[in-house]
This record gives structure tokens, sequence and C-alpha cells, in this order.
């Protein structure tokens, strides 16, 4: 790309350009002679390179270029640096802060040395910072300070954005557990359930721990709710899901999935047993009388338990059906009991286990 | 409307009047008291509704609160050091106002920032040209002038003048650039935060 000019005697009338002006055209214009030493620099380079005058000390004293060949040609004494490609130095005081620019030859086959023209790369904020620059320190043709704005702005809008996600987040985790919760007990709801229930099958399916499938039906709950009132129906539902909360484990679930009922998703290979003693302390702390005001509250529990061991390929609706029939025996049978389906406990025609 | 701009407008009428009018102003239009997202867009007439309800709070007449507006923001840390990059002093900043709304989308493209466009009429007398999307800015970069002006430390008089059309202009008569000291502006920006 050539330069267009109208001037004849071009040298002759540029020997009017003083340093300083040069200096202000090109803060960090930096002038070698053909050895390689300082010959002039502009006032931003020489803020940078400290307080020492750099004049007649060598370039390689200062600055250590990127590349081999350009390395080779500061050897060289800075003449081949001019070849129009883009040359990249690094600051021998500061080796994390890279310069880059471009050099030309000055005088008949650079018998005058060569011109380089610097200017700050990706480092730029890290320069200004180390270095104090000001707005003066760049020439109004740079665009530095539009490169400074930018990385102010961009940063700004970065932690808004940021903040705005984790906002967002919170918001969206506080929905789904309202989604999830059953609001007056805490525990979970039946869409909770079903999806727990649906991942434990499939876990199941993928060689996963068994579970229990209980469902919990309060006896008696009907004439507390119409001879108390709803307030303190809803105060035996909160007492009957702690009782449900302290008698079962950290990875269980516990949700209510109807006005008086709850199901348990009790993960673990749980022998009968042990399921039929849990399912009676259950039963046990549900009778203790609870005061609401001065109202004594008694209600019980009927429990029937259904067991993923019990299946060749268990299936969500049929051991659903299977802890209903058995919790159906437990109703039948008197209530305030425990049923396990399968287990030969359970009254004649009750039972839908194959 | 950006929800940068109801953001500043929320800011200015909590942090110059407090949390308690923000509320009422808040409620006035229908939102929570948490009030706008800076990032999110809004309907274009919540932000009307907005100025109509920080006017009644205030009783004060659309343009005092719009001039308001913008010499508050113009002293929020951030967004005066974005202004201060546009020159060393008040007479770089005038002349580069024509760049402020490329500068505005250079950091938020979907910005409705204004037009602007800036005469220089006889010795230290300008008139600036305001073409906004809603009524109101030619007011708003009248404060954003006066504050900054304060911040430049430049002897200044600012104020709005009769529109041209839907064309708002403000005057602006520079006295002394450089009257006081202005506030420190450092390039390299403090480091913990501002």
């Amino acid at each position: 790309m050539a330069a267009r000019c109208t001037v004849e005697r071009w040298e002759d009338a540029l020997s009017g350009l003083s340093p300083q002006a040069m200096g202000q055209l090109m803060p960090m214009f930096l002038w070698l002679d053909r050895r390689g030493t300082v010959r002039a620099l502009g006032p931003t380079l020489g803020k940078i390179l400290g307080p020492e005058c750099p004049i007649g000390t060598p370039f390689a004293q200062h600055f250590q270029l990127g590349s081999a060949r350009a390395r080779r040609s500061a050897a060289a004494g800075g003449g081949a640096m001019a070849g129009g490609r883009r040359l990249h130095l690094t600051l021998c005081a500061r080796p994390d802060i890279s310069l880059r620019g471009s050099a030309v030859e000055v005088g008949q086959n650079g018998a005058e040395g060569v011109l380089v023209n610097l200017t700050f790369g990706i480092h730029l904020v890290e320069a200004v910072r180390v270095f104090g620059l000001t707005e003066a320190d760049f020439a109004p043709s740079d665009l530095a300070l539009e490169l400074l704005y930018l990385q102010e702005a961009k940063t700004a809008v970065l932690d808004e954005l940021r903040a705005l996600n984790a906002r967002l987040d919170d918001a969206r985790r506080s929905a789904v557990t309202q989604a999830l919760t059953d609001p007056l007990t805490g525990l979970a709801n039946r869409r909770a359930f079903e999806l727990a229930l649906d991942k434990a099958l499939q876990g199941l399916a993928l060689g996963g721990a068994p579970f229990a499938l209980a469902h919990v039906d309060l006896d008696h709950f009907k004439a507390v709710n119409d001879t108390l009132g709803h307030a303190a129906g809803d105060y035996v539902l909160t007492k009957a899901a702690e009782v449900l909360r302290a008698e079962t484990r950290r990875g269980d679930v516990v949700a209510r999935v109807g006005g008086d009922e709850f199901v348990l998703l009790l993960r673990g290979a749980l022998a009968p047993a042990r399921l039929a003693a849990m399912g009676a302390r259950i039963i046990a702390r549900l009778e203790q009388p609870w005061v609401f005001e001065t109202a004594v509250c008694r209600i019980s529990g009927s429990i029937g338990v259904a067991l993923s061991a019990h299946y060749v390929t268990p299936d969500a609706g049929q051991m659903q059906a299977d802890a209903d029939a058995a919790l159906y025996s437990s109703k039948r049978q008197g209530r305030g009991r425990c049923t396990i389906a399968g287990s030969g406990e359970m009254a004649e025609g009750d039972s839908r286990l194959s | 409307m950006h929800g940068l701009i109801n953001k500043s407008v929320q800011a200015f009428l909590r942090d110059n009047y407090g949390p308690s009018l923000w509320s009422r102003v808040a409620q006035d239009i229908g939102i929570g008291p948490e009030g706008f997202e800076a990032m999110l867009r809004y309907d274009d007439a919540l932000t009307e509704d907005l100025i109509r309800a920080a006017m009644a709070a205030l009783d004060k007449p659309r343009a005092v609160v719009l001039e308001d507006i913008g010499a508050y923001l113009a002293t929020v840390e951030p967004v005066r050091r974005l202004l201060r990059f546009s020159g060393t002093d008040y007479w770089e900043f005038l002349f580069s106002l024509e760049e402020l709304q490329g500068r505005g989308r250079m950091a938020l493209p979907d910005l409705e920032f204004p037009e602007l466009r800036f005469n220089a009429e006889c010795r230290g007398r300008f008139t600036l040209e305001v073409r906004g999307p809603i009524p109101g800015w030619g007011a708003v970069i009248a404060g954003l002038l006066r504050a900054m002006a304060d911040d430049y430390g430049a002897l200044v008089l600012i104020e709005v003048i009769e529109p041209q059309g839907i064309c708002e202009r403000v005057q602006v008569l520079l006295l002394e650039a450089a009257y006081v000291e202005g506030r420190r502006f450092d390039l390299a920006r403090p480091r913990g935060g501002l």
C-alpha cells in the first residue's frame, strides 16, 4: 500500500519535524541507530523505561524481541526489524507486559537506523496500572482509551449479568421446591413423590438398590376434623408429618399425597420384619394423644407396604396398587396395624400380588 | 425499554429519597419493591408509568425530575468513570458527546440511548440537539452535563431551550473549562471494586 504524497524533496520538508512533535504524534516511538542504540524515544515510552535516560543505551538492554527471526535481526543492528511485519516486544524489566508495533528504515538503506512505533497489545489494562499512565500518554489516534472504556463497561455488564443469574437461579430453586412441597407439612407432595418413585424404579432397572413403598392412612382423622375443626385437623397432620419424618432416614422420601394420606419411599433392602417393626413404631407414636389448645386429639394409622424385591420387574402402578391393597387389608383387620403385601398376613382376596 | 433505564430511575429514587419512597412508587406502578433488573427488557409503557409515579411522589415537574436523574447518573461511580473516558477535560468531553450514543451501544447494543448532535455557535457557546425514543432525554442530558462539569471542575451555564420539532435542545455556555480542580480520575480502575 503506497502512501500518497504531493511533496517534493520530502526529506527536506520533514526535517522541521521536531522530536517533540514526533513524540506528540507517536508517544511510543523509538529511533535506533544502525548498531541498535537508542537515539530518541517518545515521552510515554520514556515513562515506561524508567527514570534513567535510555538514550545511548542498547535496545537489547530494555527489550526482547518476540520471535527468533526478529532476535537475529536485532543482533544485526536493528535494520532487519524493518520488514513491514508486526513486531512483538517484551519489556526486560516487566516480562509480563508486551508491546507490539512496526519499524521502518530511516535514511538511504537505513543509514540513519530504524524508526519503531509501538503500542500496548492485550496487556494495556495492566500496563496502565503498572506505569500509572494517563490520557495524555496516548495519542488521540490510539484506540487505547476505547479499549479501557470497553473493558470497564464489559466488567460492569458481566457483574450485573452474574448477579442476575444468581437471583434467577435462587428464584428457580425456590419455585422448584414450592412446586414439589406440601405447604402445610413441608413434606414432599404427590408430584415430588411420583418423580422419586420413577427415579427409584429407573435406578433399580440399572442394578440400583431395592426399596419399599409404604402407604399410610390416618385413622379417625375425619372425626378430629369434624368435631374439633380444621385448625385441629391441620395440627394433627403436622404432628403426623413429624412422626413420619422422625421414623424414616434422610434418604427416604416422605410425602403427603392426599388429605390424610401419606406415602413413604424407603430405600435399601429392608427385611419385612424390620418394616413391620417400623410400621408398629409409627402407629404407636401416631396413637399418642396430642393436645391442640385444650382439646385432646386421638388418631391412629393404618399402613400397607410393598417391596420392590418381591417383583421380577417392579412397576409403579402395580406396586402402588399392592401397597394400597395391603393398606386396605390393615383397615379391614381393624385399623392401627401394618401389613406387608405378599407376606401371607393379608386377608383373603386382598392380595393382588402374583 | 432496556431495564438499565428503569433501574437507573429506581436507583435515583432509592438512593436520593430512601427505600420507603421507592416502595411507594413501585406499588403505584404494580411491581415488587425489589424493582427492575438492569439486564432484562420491560414494556415501554412501564417506563412512562415509572416517570409519572416519580413525578407524583416527588411533587416535581417532569423536566426537573429527569434533570435530577441525569445529574444523579453522573455521580454513580461506574457511570462517571465510563463518561470520563470521553475526554481529558470538559472541552474534549463536550466535543465527544456525539460519540456518546456509540459508546453506549458499544457496551449494550440494545440500549435506547438518544442521538446527540453538537453545534459550536460562537466562543464558548454550544447547542446540543437531542433526539431520543421518549421525550425528556434533553433534560436528562442537561443534568448529566451539569454534573460532569462539576466532575471536571469546569464553569458552565446549562439550559434546556425551546425544542425544534421532535428535537430537544440544550444550550451550553462554557465559561472556563478548568475553573477548579476536578475530581480525580485514574485510567486504571481502583483495585477492590468501585
